[in-house]
C-alpha cells in the first residue's frame, strides 16, 4: 500500500499537524519507505491469533468510583499559555 | 579518589562510614558537571542549590540516625520524569516552558529514599530516537571515542543518551531512564555501563511522560549491575495512580546478584544470529556464554521464530499510541502555544503540533495516526497486536526450558553522531535485539562485556522471565564479574 499526496495531506488533517505544500513530497517517501518495510507482516499467518492489547501480564484492575482530588484549579492552569480567569484562552469557536 | 569515581554501592558505603558528606559528594558532581557538561550536553537543567539544599537536609538526617536505602546519593533524572516545581521538557519544544506541579511516582520513591537530584538528563524528544540527536536541547555526546579516530564525536545512544552519558563520565552517580523498545538497554551498551528494563508494570509510569503505554517501562542505568538492582528497588513498586502498576512484592534486587548461575539453564536465540552483526560482537557473545558455563550455566540453543517481524510489529504498535498520547499537546493547556492574528482552534492545534513537535516525532504521529485510520486498522494496528502475541508465546515457550536468555544488545557499538540520520528505518534497526522484551513485557539487563577493536564498549543483555528480575541480575552480575570490564571512556569527571 503506498500513500499518494492526497492521503497524506489527509493523514496530517487527522493528526492536526500542518503540511505546508512543499512538505508533502519529503513526508510521502518517509511515511512510504516505512510502511514499504512494515508490509513484511502481512506474510505472517495470525489465523485464530488473540490480539494482544496491553503489555501487562495482569489484569487492569477496577478501582472505586470516588472523586479523589479537587479544587486544585491553580495547579491545573499554571501552564496554560492562555489563562483567563478559572478558563483556558482559545480563539472564539462560535459565532 | 575523587568522589565521583564511587559506584552507587561504595558512596553509600562511604556517606554510611562518615568517610564523606552527602554535601561533598553533590558538589564534587556539580562541579564535574559545570566542567563536562557544555561539552557533553547531558543534562538540559541543572538544580544545583537544589540538590545541595537536599544534600544538607540528607547529611542532617543521617546525624538524627535516620537514613533511608539511598541517603544522600547524587542522581540524574530523564527528563521525562515530571519533577514538581522543576523544568520537564521531554527534548520537546512543545514542552519547553512546562514545569509540573506534581511528581512522577518513581522520582518520588526515589526521594523518599533520599536521593539528592542533580538535575534533568538529556533525551531523544519524546523518547523517540537511538541516538539522542532528536532532542530539541541538542545532542548529546558520547564520552567514548574510537581510539583510532578521536575526534570523530559519537552518540550515546538512546532515548536515554543523557542519563547514560551522565553517568559514564561520572555526572551522577546512577540515573533513572526509560525504555519502549531499547531506550535503556542501547544507549547503556554504547556508553558501557549497566541498565535494565523490568518488567512492564514494575515501575509505575506515573508522571512519566507518555509515549507508548503498553511499552514504556522504567529502569535504571548505573556503572555495575548491583547498583541498577539497589536503584531499582527503591524505585519499583505498586501504585494506585498507574491502572498498569503490578501489586507483586519488591525482592532485594542486589543479593540476587550474589547468587551465581550454577544450574541455570541459558537460552540462545538461534534467530538473533542477524547476518551483518560485527563478528567482535559474535565473538562477545560467545565469550559471555562461555563465561557463564565455566560459572556452573547450562547454555541451550532456543528458537524465537518470530524474532525478524518485532521491529515492524513495534513500528505500527508504538506509534499508533504515541499518535494517541501526543493527541495531548494542542496548545490549549499547556506548553507552547503558536497562532496567526486569524488562527481559529484548529488552525493553533495544527500550527502549535507543526512547530512544537520535531521531525521524528511528527513522522511517527502520522504512521500512528495512518494505522488508526478507518479502513487500515485491522490490515495494520489488529495485524501488529497479533505478531505481538506470537512474539510473546515465543518467549512463554522458550521459558519452559530455560531459566534466561542471553544475546548481544546492540548490532554495533556507538556510532558517529552524523550516521544513520538520513533513513528512519536504519536507525530504527539499532533495536533489534532490544525491542522483543518490549513486545513480551519482559525484562531486560544491558551489561557491559568488552571493547570492540575501536576500544568501544559493548554490551551483552540478559532477558528473564516475568516478574524474575532476579534471575536477571544474577546472570548479569556473573557477566559482568567474569568481563572485569574496566576501562574508562575518555571525556569523564577527574580525568
Amino acid at each position: 500500500m503506498s500513500l499518494d499526496i492526497p492521503t497524506v495531506r489527509r493523514i496530517a488533517a487527522l493528526a492536526r499537524i500542518r503540511l505546508e505544500e512543499g512538505e508533502l513530497a519529503q513526508a510521502q517517501a518517509e511515511l512510504n519507505g516505512i510502511l514499504g518495510w512494515i508490509e513484511q507482516l502481512q506474510a505472517v499467518n495470525t489465523e485464530g491469533v488473540e490480539p494482544m492489547a496491553g503489555g501487562g501480564a495482569v489484569a487492569l484492575r477496577p478501582r472505586p468510583d470516588a472523586v479523589t482530588d479537587g479544587g486544585i484549579a491553580d495547579q491545573i492552569l499554571a501552564n496554560a499559555p492562555d489563562r483567563q480567569g478559572e478558563y483556558f484562552g482559545v480563539p472564539k469557536v462560535v459565532e | 579518589m575523587h568522589p565521583t569515581d564511587f559506584t552507587l554501592r561504595g558512596a553509600i558505603d562511604a556517606l554510611n562510614e562518615g568517610i564523606i558528606t552527602s554535601v561533598d559528594l553533590t558538589q564534587a558532581h556539580l562541579d564535574a558537571i559545570a566542567a563536562l557538561n557544555p561539552r557533553l550536553n547531558a543534562y538540559i537543567t541543572v538544580t544545583g542549590e537544589q540538590a545541595l539544599a537536599q544534600a544538607r537536609a540528607s547529611d542532617a538526617r543521617r546525624k538524627e540516625g535516620v537514613a533511608g536505602p539511598l541517603e544522600g546519593v547524587p542522581l540524574a533524572i530523564k527528563d521525562l520524569f515530571c519533577t514538581a516545581g522543576t523544568l520537564t521538557t521531554a527534548g520537546s519544544r512543545i514542552l519547553g516552558n512546562f514545569t509540573p506541579p506534581y511528581e512522577s511516582t518513581v522520582s518520588a520513591n526515589l526521594l523518599r529514599d533520599g536521593a539528592v537530584f542533580l538535575g534533568k538528563a538529556n533525551l531523544d524528544e519524546f523518547a523517540m530516537g537511538s541516538s539522542n540527536t532528536t532532542s530539541a536541547s541538542g545532542p548529546v555526546e558520547n564520552p567514548w571515542s574510537r581510539a583510532n579516530d578521536p575526534d570523530t564525536r559519537l552518540v550515546p545512544g538512546g532515548s536515554s543518551g543523557g542519563s547514560a552519558a551522565a553517568v559514564a563520565a561520572r555526572l551522577a552517580l546512577g540515573a533513572t531512564a526509560t525504555d519502549t523498545g531499547g531506550s535503556i538497554r542501547q544507549p547503556a551498551a554504547f556508553c558501557g555501563i549497566a541498565g535494565i528494563k523490568p518488567t512492564y508494570g514494575r515501575c509505575s509510569r506515573f508522571g512519566i511522560v507518555a509515549f507508548a503505554s503498553s511499552l514504556d517501562q522504567a529502569g535504571p542505568v548505573a556503572r555495575t549491575v548491583e547498583d541498577c538492582a539497589i536503584l531499582l528497588r527503591s524505585m519499583a513498586g505498586f501504585d494506585p495512580k498507574d491502572s498498569t502498576s503490578a501489586d507483586v512484592p519488591v525482592p532485594d534486587f542486589a543479593a540476587a546478584c550474589a547468587r551465581g548461575v550454577k544450574g541455570l539453564r541459558i537460552g540462545v536465540p538461534k534467530e538473533y544470529r542477524l547476518e551483518g552483526t560485527p563478528p567482535e560482537i559474535e565473538a562477545l557473545w560467545e565469550q559471555g556464554l562461555a563465561w557463564l558455563r565455566e560459572q556452573g550455566a547450562e547454555t541451550v540453543e532456543i528458537s524465537l521464530p518470530h524474532t525478524q517481524f518485532a521491529l515492524p510489529t513495534y513500528y505500527i504498535v508504538a506509534p499508533a499510541e504515541a499518535s494517541s498520547n501526543l493527541a495531548r499537546y494542542d496548545g490549549v493547556r499547556f506548553g507552547l502555544r503558536v497562532t496567526e492574528p486569524n488562527s481559529d482552534l484548529r488552525d493553533l492545534y495544527e500550527r502549535t503540533r507543526a512547530q512544537g513537535f520535531g521531525a521524528e516525532v511528527r513522522r511517527r504521529i502520522l504512521i500512528g495516526t495512518y494505522v488508526l485510520s478507518a479502513g487500515y486498522y485491522d490490515a495494520y494496528y489488529l495485524k501488529a497486536q497479533k505478531i505481538r502475541a506470537l512474539i510473546k508465546r515465543d518467549f512463554d515457550e522458550a521459558f519452559g526450558k530455560v531459566d534466561a536468555i542471553v544475546t548481544p544488545a546492540t548490532p554495533s557499538a556507538a556510532f558517529g553522531m552524523d550516521e544513520k540520520q538520513d533513513d528512519p528505518v536504519k536507525m530504527y534497526l539499532n533495536d533489534v535485539f532490544t525491542v522483543t522484551a518490549n513486545l513480551a513485557g519482559l525484562p531486560g539487563l544491558a551489561v557491559p562485556a568488552g571493547l570492540d577493536a575501536q576500544g568501544l564498549p559493548l554490551g551483552l543483555q540478559v532477558i528473564g522471565r516475568s516478574f524474575d528480575e532476579e534471575t536477571v541480575f544474577a546472570v548479569g552480575a556473573a557477566i559482568e564479574q567474569a568481563a572485569g570490564f574496566t576501562a574508562l571512556p575518555r571525556l569523564r569527571a577527574g580525568a
